[in-house]
């Protein structure tokens, strides 16, 4: 039985006017609702392959970190959160021995809640962020790439690599509606223990229906200017975006 | 050491009641995460035989946090009725549950005990008991509230309309709304989480639901899920506000961290009632809380997410509330893991909560990276049902597109009213049958032509009527 109102499916993405047979839903809405629900449970789930994405990160001329958390596997990294926001001994013993320069920017790659977000959208967005900070000679470290990380591992590493800006790249927590979202988040003066009204996110990147990478770029880019600039992050500095067109974060 | 017990020459030694209790807690995500789980399944069992044999007093001697220090405990200790505790106050935690699933025992006498349990009593009898033990006791707590229809009469099942959207458009809500109404639901509240808490958008959203709820003359309440804060602006600015909404916590510092105490609590609750717009009664709290959040505050003292959810229950019931509701898969895998905890979570939610005297409703929902999936919601929400849960969610499809989790639909609870019988509140049912929504019978009828409600949608599209 189809619904009479199912015209006010232009007002909203919400399931409405799914129609029914008896009480129960018809099966093409059943079977969307499932279909939804895999490919979430896929972002999730699915390895990412953080080799084939170094290659990539080194064919555009950035070096590359290959950094590890304590997590073991794809279910401790769902159950301790904890363990995601840290390096193991070896890798933080790395860092320590890196006699890098200090830099403006530590950038960071994970995949976080969601493979599909950065198998599909990652290289296409660091590769719009590097060249916009190559522009604006903004200097960067060597990209850290991590697997199974939390946003607060950018602390962690940025505080390691002495940078004064730290960038963490990281698949979203999907939704029934988008499965392939990235988060951006920016601090100022990276070290383990800031707090998240220290942060500035910018979310939803996944064109063509969220956010896309030139746009996440243009704002990243105005955040991190700022964040050298004034020397804040956060609260703070979100209050000086709303004059920015569309600048929303 | 006074909480010990020798096992086939292994030793166990609990160091006080809250390290006994979460030792004792079945198996959960957020205690280990929290590092305060049993180490074995033989610990847990060991830790169950010693919690069982504790008398109930002993809650009473033992404040799991001293009162001086935590307002929910202070709150804890200054309400509990001796009086009403007098005829279990001999029993052991393994008597109490015996006692509660005898025969012997009426509904009323467990009834009559509620103000002389306390929290942690609820919590420790729930951590012996089997999931099956959980819903018969539970179905023999009847707790009524009312606002302007009445809700958790035996054989009914209430449902909140929750008709997010992710920008708070007024259409979207709107048609969400509509579609909840004509699939029946909406008789718990009709209650949006608002994509933003300022007070303007927040105002024009209970606008929104006023109007609805007063032009088709539903007997029903509205909510905006605002901070309390919000709320309280607004209803001294003279905001039609039927229902307060808040989080609330099991212990003084989680709730600071949601921006409240019992005092701010007090003012809003005497602001409400103040505005007197309940026609058939005064409970016009709703109260959502959920197992793990204390723990995600880093307030929790040591004690298990069940036993800090217990306790917000304390916080609850001091203010007489239309609705309680524990979001029992939202906060994720690191508190509840899978199907089967989340499951066992809810129950003891609605268990708990029902014994204490509270409305209890569950947000029986999941995130997409817990290991659950409808067919647990399924589970669960036909669990609740028969230990006549108050009320569940209902969402377009279950799929909420603004908070990004998924719960129970509108369909859902059409199937719990067909297969177990179950009815709205009579006020509503009322106005459904009149509507021409529903067919007399507990049922949506089979033509819509005859509803008003088709004018609003017209209005909407703009069609002219």
């Amino acid at each position: 039985m189809t619904d009479p109102w199912i015209e006010l499916r232009r007002f909203t993405q919400a399931r409405i006017a799914l129609g029914r047979t008896g009480h129960a839903v018809p099966t093409p809405a059943l079977l969307d609702f499932q279909l939804a629900h895999a490919q979430a449970r896929d972002a999730v789930h699915f390895p990412w392959d953080i080799d084939a994405f170094a290659g990539q990160v080194r064919e555009l001329g950035e070096k590359v970190l290959m950094l590890d958390t304590p997590v073991s596997s794809r279910s401790e990294y769902l159950r301790r959160p904890d363990l995601g926001r840290v390096l193991t001994e070896a890798s933080r013993t790395r860092l320590e021995n890196l006699t890098a320069s200090a830099t403006d920017v530590a950038l960071i790659v994970t995949n976080g809640l969601s493979s599909t977000a950065v198998e599909r959208h990652g290289m296409a967005l660091l590769q719009a962020i590097v060249e916009g900070f190559r522009a604006r000679q903004i200097s960067i470290a060597p990209v850290a790439l991590v697997a199974n990380g939390r946003v607060a591992l950018a602390d962690d590493i940025g505080g390691l690599l002495a940078a004064r800006v730290a960038i963490i790249v990281v698949g979203e927590r999907p939704g029934l509606s988008a499965a392939d979202s990235l988060g951006l988040y920016l601090t100022h003066a990276p070290r383990p223990g800031n707090t998240d009204a220290e942060r500035n996110c910018i979310s939803n990147v996944r064109p063509p229906e969220g956010l896309g990478y030139a746009a996440a770029a243009a704002k990243l880019l105005y955040l991190t200017g700022e964040a050298l600039r004034r020397g804040i992050s956060g609260v703070s500095l979100k209050d000086g975006m709303m004059g920015l067109p569309g600048g929303e974060t | 050491m006074k909480y010990t017990k020798t096992f086939k020459g292994r030793s166990y030694n609990f160091k006080n009641l809250k390290t006994l209790l979460a030792k004792a807690s079945p198996l959960r995500s957020a205690d280990e995460l929290a590092g305060i789980a049993a180490a074995s399944e033989e610990e847990r069992a060991v830790a169950q035989w010693l919690l069982a044999d504790l008398p109930l007093t002993e809650f009473l001697q033992e404040p799991l946090i001293p009162p001086e220090q935590d307002e929910v405990s202070k709150l804890i200790a200054e309400s509990h009725d001796r009086i009403a505790f007098a005829p279990i106050s001999s029993l052991t935690v393994g008597g109490f549950r015996e006692w509660l699933l005898d025969d012997a025992t009426a509904d009323a006498d467990i009834a009559a005990i509620r103000f002389g349990l306390t929290p942690e009593m609820a919590a420790a009898v729930s951590k012996i008991m089997r999931n099956q033990d959980l819903i018969a006791v539970a179905r023999r707590c009847t707790v009524t509230t009312r606002f302007r229809n009445t809700i958790g009469l035996p054989g009914r099942i209430s449902t909140r309309l929750q008709p997010n959207h992710p920008t708070d458009d007024p259409k979207g809500i709107a048609a969400s709304v509509l579609d909840g109404l004509l699939y029946g639901s909406g008789d718990a509240v009709i209650g949006i989480n608002p994509a933003t808490d300022s007070p303007k958008n927040v105002e024009n959203l209970l606008h929104l639901l006023d109007d609805v709820i007063r032009r088709h003359e539903i007997p029903t309440q509205s909510c905006v899920l605002a901070h309390v804060t919000t709320t309280l602006e607004l209803m001294r600015r003279g905001v039609p506000v039927d229902l307060v909404f808040q989080s609330i916590a099991g212990t003084e510092a989680a709730n600071k961290s949601f921006g409240i105490n019992l005092a701010l609590l007090a003012e809003a609750h005497l602001t409400a009632l103040a505005l007197g717009r309940g026609t058939l009664g005064e409970n016009l709290m709703y109260f959502e809380t959920g197992q793990g959040s204390a723990l995600s505050a880093n307030a929790h003292f040591g004690i298990d997410a069940q036993t800090c959810e217990a306790r917000a229950y304390a916080v609850a019931r001091a203010f007489s509330p239309l609705l309680v509701n524990t979001v029992v898969g939202f906060i994720g895998p690191e508190y509840l893991y899978d199907g089967k905890q989340i499951i066992r979570a809810g129950l003891e939610d609605h268990f708990c909560g029902k014994l204490l005297g509270l409305p209890m409703g569950c947000d029986v929902c999941y995130t997409n990276h817990a290991e659950a999936d409808q067919n647990d919601m399924d589970n669960l929400m036909t669990l609740l049902a028969v230990a006549g849960c108050t009320f569940i969610m209902g969402i377009p499809g279950g799929d909420d597109i603004m908070l990004a989790y998924q719960t129970t639909s509108f369909h859902d609870a059409l199937y719990l009213r067909r297969v177990l019988g179950l009815r709205p509140a009579p006020e509503f049912e009322d106005w459904l049958n009149r509507m021409g929504i529903f067919d007399g019978r507990n049922a949506l009828s089979r033509g819509f032509a005859s509803t008003r409600l088709l004018g609003d949608i017209k209005k909407l599209t703009g069609e002219k009527a």
